[in-house]
């Protein structure tokens, strides 16, 4: 049967993550797309931890540790440099997670987008700051558990909906934004490599399950990825041109297929479920009247 | 002149086999080498090459390239056996 993917390896075994990582299908799919001429910049997150500790690394390409706050700095600067030095043919591309992203790495983000660099910048999308310990972050959804939203007796769970950071770059008119998930690898392959032959600054969201932080079974990442778009989750869309392309799952199920397997929603009742279903079709509507204009 | 630290061995060197309390185990009889197990496996444990020593459920798929399980690497999250449309992988709890 012939691959639907590319075969080379970026990524190698050996790497620390946790059983069952989405994150690192992220990043081995991302590099796959890109091939070996790339260039990865990673500020804190768990991707600081997966290559392994020093003098270890996992990915066959040259990567970059950079500081919480300039990922989006870092990356334009490796643009600027390698184009000085005549390599124009290469990619660069920042890997942070949705803390590095969402709250600490916006305003370097922003920047890097509104200069206008050739760059790529991947947010590999948890929900959580997983590596220190699953405390809350801007793109955590509204009804988690996580560790600074403790549930407990006065039912303290998040109270505030999830940042979508690719409509905020929509909002900034960058030139490629799209949303993806490793439960459709081919879909995550077609878009970085479009994003990788468009010049100028691209974005792209990666729905990435986390085991420990969602709890739930290592073997159901995949699964909870798909369920994530076909519950209207997580709705995957491309903007290119100033057209937004969104993306209608062949088949949908119902929001509580997707919640009932993660142990951080475990908590929530129908009132409150039912909450969170009118806020996702609100915005399921919002984005299918955005394709229209 | 190299003056930050660069990192220069291979992960792959490592050995992870102990982090994993169920191992994946596959049942070649019914494996069609159709590769998803390959293209899921977070751990890129899974290689794939052509061994036509191996059964497979008829002789056009021997030809095919056959998934193999590289113990040293595996974390036995179970995304393999979860995902394989013909149930030809199970998983098999370590002593």
């Amino acid at each position: 049967m012939p691959l639907t993917f590319p075969k080379e390896e970026y990524m190698q075994k050996g790497h620390s993550a946790c059983a069952g990582c989405g994150a690192t299908l992220s990043m081995r799919y991302v590099l796959k797309a890109l091939g070996p001429k790339s260039v990865v910049s990673v500020p804190a997150s768990c991707w600081a931890v997966i290559p392994g500790e020093f003098p270890y690394t996992s990915l066959n390409i040259p990567m970059l540790y950079t500081t919480f706050a300039s990922s989006g700095a870092s990356i334009s600067g490796l643009r600027e440099g390698l184009d000085s030095q005549g390599k124009e043919d290469y990619n660069v591309v920042a890997f942070a997670g949705d803390g590095g992203t969402a709250d600490i790495g916006l305003q370097g983000l922003s920047a890097a987008m509104e200069r206008g660099h050739n760059v790529l910048y991947v947010m590999y999308d948890n929900e959580a700051y997983m590596n220190t310990g699953i405390q809350r972050s801007g793109s955590t959804p509204y009804g988690a558990w996580t560790t600074t939203t403790p549930v407990g007796i006065k039912r303290d769970y998040k109270k505030s909906n999830k940042k979508f950071v690719a409509d905020l770059m929509i909002a900034q008119n960058v030139p490629y934004v799209a949303t993806a998930t490793i439960g459709f690898p081919e879909d995550l392959e077609r878009k970085v490599a479009t994003a990788k032959l468009i010049k100028g600054p691209k974005f792209i969201q990666i729905l990435s399950p986390c085991p420990p932080g969602w709890y739930y079974n290592s073997s159901d990442t995949i699964k909870i990825s798909r369920l994530a778009v076909e519950a209207n989750v997580f709705p995957l869309y491309e903007y290119r041109n100033g057209k937004l392309t969104v993306y209608k799952p062949a088949k949908t199920v119902p929001l509580r297929d997707y919640l009932s397997l993660q142990g951080r929603f475990g908590h929530l009742n129908d009132v409150e479920i039912g909450e969170i279903e009118r806020a996702l079709e609100e915005r399921w509507q919002y984005l299918l009247r955005r394709e229209k204009d | 002149m190299v003056i930050v630290p660069v990192a220069y061995l291979p992960t792959s060197s490592k050995e992870l086999s102990s982090w994993r309390t169920s191992r994946p185990v596959i049942d070649y009889s019914k494996c069609t080498r159709c590769a998803i197990c390959w293209k899921f496996c977070p751990d890129v444990a899974i290689d794939l090459s052509p061994d036509p020593s191996l059964s497979a459920p008829n002789d056009r798929f021997k030809a095919l390239e056959a998934p193999r399980i590289d113990y040293d690497h595996c974390k036995g999250c179970g995304i393999c056996a979860e995902e394989c449309p013909f149930d030809a992988i199970a998983m098999v709890e370590e002593e």
